[in-house]
């Protein structure tokens, strides 16, 4: 097989790039703008020998892709807002039990039925503390149809590699919007799969070998009977009350990603390296970033722009040491503010930050961009 | 020290358990792992699954693969195990909180797809774990922690409920007629589609306790006297049938079942273009 | 298969919660409780061997075991 050029929307990037990542179960429940996913995944699926099912509801939705998942296959869920907020509950489940999943979210506006059919990036923290309890979170936020294909293969990479639920958190712009893309052959495409037990040796099911990030995982059905609950559980698996082994477990379930940042954080630097103004954004926004510096460097004012890509973890140390250079920043977001509270947290005193962003479905323009830049300056 | 059925089933570590003195779970925990010794299924295929409440502790103690899940969600998960691989035996124990009030449509779903899962659901009429509150099948008039004047609400009948959703398999029995339990969960599980096999249970400790139903053998012989089989009721005279509540086999048909029906479709694309 | 003369009724201390279900159940009045509302034996002689007690025990401490296997 050789790469293929096409014209696709970003919901139907994301399904090309699953199937090829290899995903072979899908449970989800129609949501707009997010339905793409579940058409097809539902279309393509049984030509893999992969299953679809279109649950009763959204906690379904989720409940069913982590039994997909434990049984053995690369397991997907997509959603929008009213039901990434009924899908909390069993994120933090998938997040505790160390069980791989994707999640898409194709955010639109809210809060509560909101705006079905117009964007928003209004559940970038939902996407961190939505679900109850302290847990690890990676979410992946894509700017283009190309990226969405990307971050859609990473999503299932460091799910496996990480045992932990992973967001794509994308939107209705790049959702539905259609671009050119390279899709690669599939031998170009790095896959990474769970590890499994060894053979010939006693399992326990919750212990991560030395030298190893996480515990290996058994399928159910392949002869290693165990059990899998929410509650905190000790290596063994089984349920511990003990405030002790809460610490333990809770370490190993944030140090797996802690202790990995350099492998999951990615971010992208636009126009830096003479910058005297420096705008974050991510997702769809840096889209209208990118007019908006073409427009104000032509204007002779030389602003750059910093996107995250992993939102979360978010690549802090990176935006620190940037921030230094920057008397001021710009976070342009299509929200309220929400990520500007976490660049505020990382550059501390060392900038002044700033905020452009609606959500009222309109996304911003890039003059609105222009503008606000020069009256900050 | 235990029997071969408790040393070959259980995680006998993990015994004994922690439901209270005279809680039946045990006996219908029990019941489950005689039907799958009788039955001889491989346990590595065996997949219990279970939400949460008293009765959702009970796949810990048991040695099958065993997933403790979210409050009402233990048939969305099973769902999930089943279709990814048909080839396990999946049965699902819930509560009656569990299974039809915050999981009522999973069950219902689960029902109307005929998807070849056996859910046994312990019947206790009572939130057992929260302690005592009233639950879908807490009877009229019956007192909980959250009914201190009486429970208004009319309760569900889960295994007619189930048998009207399309379950192809559902029964009742209780924890007092134990061999006709391990009876219906055999048949249950031998079913290829849904089946639900209700097991009317006793709490002593909260039920019992607000309801001065008096001890665990009162409970018990409540359940004894006080059932009926759905095969002879017509039979009993009008004086008889008062206050009385059935048990037996509701629903016992064939249809298509889900997972088959999905590797079908799979076989009929197969060889066709992507 | 055991038959029945093969089998002995058997008891853990340690599990039972003293519920009195197998006692009061018990068709030839085989068993009670002892002073530590734990089950015992009191009328072995009795015993039909019939597996009641097992079968509704909720904490799985009586039984009908192999005489060999003890």
């Amino acid at each position: 097989m050789s790469k293929k050029i096409k014209l696709m929307q970003g919901n139907e990037a994301c399904v090309e790039a699953a199937l090829m990542a290899g995903m072979r179960f899908y449970a989800g429940y129609p949501i707009t703008p997010s339905t793409e996913l579940a058409e097809l995944s539902a279309l393509h699926l049984p030509y893999y020998g992969g299953k679809f099912i279109q649950m009763e509801d959204e906690i379904a939705g989720i409940a069913a892709a982590i039994g997909g998942s434990l049984a053995g296959l690369k397991s997907m869920t997509a959603t929008s807002g009213p039901g990434f907020s009924l899908k909390q509950e069993n994120i933090g489940y998938a997040a505790i039990a160390e069980i791989p999943l994707v999640i898409v979210n194709v955010q639109r506006g809210g809060p509560s039925t909101g705006l079905p059919t117009s964007p928003a990036q209004g559940d970038v923290m939902q996407a961190k503390w939505g679900t109850h309890g302290d847990h690890p979170v990676i979410a992946l936020s894509p700017d283009s149809v190309t990226e969405t294909f990307n971050l859609t293969i990473r999503a299932f990479n460091l799910a496996e590699k990480y045992r932990t639920p992973v967001i794509l958190l994308t939107d209705e712009v790049v959702g539905h919007m259609r671009e050119k893309i390279e899709i690669p052959a599939q031998e170009d495409i790095e896959i990474y799969d769970r590890v499994k037990p060894k053979e010939n040796e006693e399992y326990v099911p919750f212990k991560t070998e030395e030298g190893e990030i996480v515990p290996r995982m058994a399928n159910f059905g392949e002869g290693h009977r165990y059990h899998v609950t929410g509650l905190f559980h000790d290596e063994s698996g089984f349920p511990s009350n003990s405030s002790e082994n809460a610490e333990v477990m809770l370490d190993h379930l944030m140090n797996k990603i802690d202790n990995n940042l350099d492998d999951i954080i990615d971010y992208e630097e636009y126009m830096m390296d003479d910058a005297e103004f420096l705008i974050v954004s991510y997702g769809s926004t840096a889209r209208t970033v990118r007019s908006a510096i073409k427009a104000l460097r032509a204007e002779g004012i030389k602003a750059g722009m910093f996107r995250a890509i992993t939102l979360w973890p978010s690549p802090e140390e990176k935006l620190a040491e940037i921030s230094k250079k920057f008397d001021k920043i710009l976070v342009a977001e299509m929200n309220l503010g929400q990520y500007v509270q976490e660049v505020q947290r990382i550059v501390k005193s060392n900038s002044e930050v700033y905020h452009i962003g609606r959500a009222n479905g309109e996304v911003t323009t890039p003059s609105e961009i222009v503008n606000k830049v020069k009256e900050v300056l | 020290m235990s029997s071969n059925l408790i040393n070959e089933y259980f995680r006998e570590s993990k015994l004994p358990h922690i439901w209270c003195p005279g809680c039946s779970h045990g006996i219908v925990t029990r019941a489950i792992a005689k039907a799958i010794d009788e039955l001889g299924l491989d346990k590595d295929k065996v997949t219990i699954v279970s939400g949460i409440g008293c009765s959702s502790r009970a796949p810990g103690y048991m040695d099958f693969n065993t997933l403790h899940t979210t409050h009402g969600r233990a048939l969305a998960f099973a769902t999930g195990v089943k279709l990814a691989n048909p080839e396990l035996d999946v049965i699902v124990i819930t509560g009656d909180g569990d299974a039809s009030a915050i999981g009522g449509n999973h069950l219902i779903h689960a029902a109307r797809r005929n998807i070849d899962i056996t859910t046994i659901v312990f019947n206790n009429n009572i939130y057992g774990m929260t302690g005592g509150q009233y639950s879908p099948t807490t009877p009229t008039g019956a007192l909980g922690t959250t009914a201190p004047h009486g429970n208004i609400d009319k309760p569900f009948d889960i295994a007619q409920l189930a048998a009207a959703a399309g379950a192809t398999y559902a029964a009742r029995s209780t924890a007092y007629h134990t061999t006709q339990l391990i009876k219906y969960i055999k048949k249950g599980i031998q079913n290829k589609g849904f089946s639900l096999v209700e097991a009317a249970s006793i709490c002593p400790t909260y039920y019992g306790r607000k309801n001065k139903s008096g001890s665990p053998v009162k409970m018990m012989e409540h359940l004894k006297n006080n059932f009926v089989d759905v095969k002879i009721i017509d039979k009993l005279p009008e004086e008889k049938k008062a206050g009385k509540e059935l048990m037996g086999e509701f629903k016992d048909i064939t249809a298509p079942e889900y997972t088959a029906e999905y590797l079908k479709l799979i076989d009929r694309l197969k060889g066709a273009a992507k | 298969m055991n038959t029945k003369d093969q089998l002995d009724l058997k008891i853990n201390k340690e599990w039972c919660k003293g519920c009195n279900i197998c006692v009061s159940f018990c068709p030839t009045n085989v068993l009670a409780l002892d002073h530590n509302e734990k089950i015992e034996i009191v009328n072995i002689d009795a015993c039909t061997k019939c597996g009641l007690c097992e079968l509704r025990c909720p904490d799985f401490a009586i039984w009908l075991g192999g005489k060999d296997n003890e």
